[in-house]
């Protein structure tokens, strides 16, 4: 430590900025009063609070990415899945909450993409909490309007003679795309193919890694 | 509860423009579509949105709808189409 400050500080340093520096919104404001009124009349806990975020903390698109490795090497795996979804990801030990998960797959002759128009319905327990751009007014209103723009704005060009099905998630079902394998990945592992599978190509708005990402 | 429509058949949703809390969008009331599976009875969303518990439940179906019939105007392929899970109460024999 510098001589000098062996003392009591005669100085003050400037604050460093903090999230709460700006003044809560209306909404925070009635968010904390309806959180505090819930648990002072002990309807949940701040405990039962905390452990439902360690829930959503856990889940992400490593389970999802997962659940596709496993279809992409097992045939029967597949069927089960494209037959249940919410029962084959259970198969697994990744539990579906109160929705039921519907799994689309892509196919040479078609390509799924989901959205929710109505608000941001996302199938949370396989890919975890929704990108930003999923729940924006922009990605809601055009991709059920013009798929086709908004997937080249995330590169994806399909070829000529792909349909398009584009999937609302309006009420108790999520949906899930089963991507292609990508061509040239026949001797990998499911672990190494796992690692193909990205969030987006879930959601089908691009298409899976075609190798794995190597360190620069 | 029984299903009213199978998978296959043409449906017709109907153009209503209710107030509350509704889970048929906007955009497909009105159009013409077929079902695409037959899903299970859900509590109500329209009901539940009120706090009031939703029954009797209301089957619910995904209904598939071509894109070009959807929207007069729209730039895609012939067989470009869009699924929306629509309650029984929603829906017509087409």
């Amino acid at each position: 430590m510098h001589a000098d400050h062996d003392h009591v500080h005669p100085h003050r340093h400037p604050p460093q900025p903090d999230v709460e520096d700006t003044p809560s919104t209306y909404y925070q404001r009635l968010e904390e009063a309806v959180r505090e009124l819930l648990i002072a009349k002990g309807i949940f806990t701040g405990e039962d609070i905390r452990r439902t975020l360690e829930i959503y903390d856990s889940q992400s698109p490593v389970l999802g990415g997962k659940v596709v490795a496993r279809a992409w090497v097992d045939p029967a795996y597949k069927a089960r899945l494209l037959a249940d979804g919410s029962k084959a990801v259970e198969e697994l030990g990744i539990p579906m909450d109160t929705t039921k998960l519907v799994v689309v797959e892509n196919t040479p002759a078609v390509h799924n993409v989901i959205v929710c128009t109505l608000c941001s319905c996302y199938p949370r327990p396989v890919l975890g909490l929704p990108p930003d751009w999923y729940k924006s007014r922009n990605y809601r209103s055009r991709t059920v309007r013009e798929p086709r723009a908004v997937l080249a704005e995330f590169g994806t060009q399909l070829p000529d003679g792909v349909d398009v099905r584009v999937h609302d998630s309006t009420a108790d079902m999520r949906y899930l795309v089963l991507p292609m394998r990508p061509a040239g990945t026949e001797g990998m592992e499911e672990a190494a193919l796992a690692e193909l599978v990205t969030r987006d190509s879930m959601i089908g708005v691009s298409l899976p890694r075609a190798a794995p990402v190597t360190a620069p | 509860m029984n299903a009213r429509f199978n998978a296959g058949e043409k449906v017709h949703v109907r153009w209503a423009d209710p107030p509350g809390h509704l889970r048929t969008p906007y955009y497909i009331r009105g159009k013409n579509g077929v079902i695409e599976r037959v899903l299970d009875a859900f509590a109500n969303p329209e009901e539940l949105a009120f706090g009031r518990d939703g029954l009797p439940k209301q089957r619910l179906y995904r209904v598939r709808f071509r894109q070009a019939e959807v929207w007069p105007d729209y730039q895609g392929q012939p067989g470009d189409t869009v699924d929306v899970e629509i309650y029984e109460h929603w829906l017509e024999r087409a």
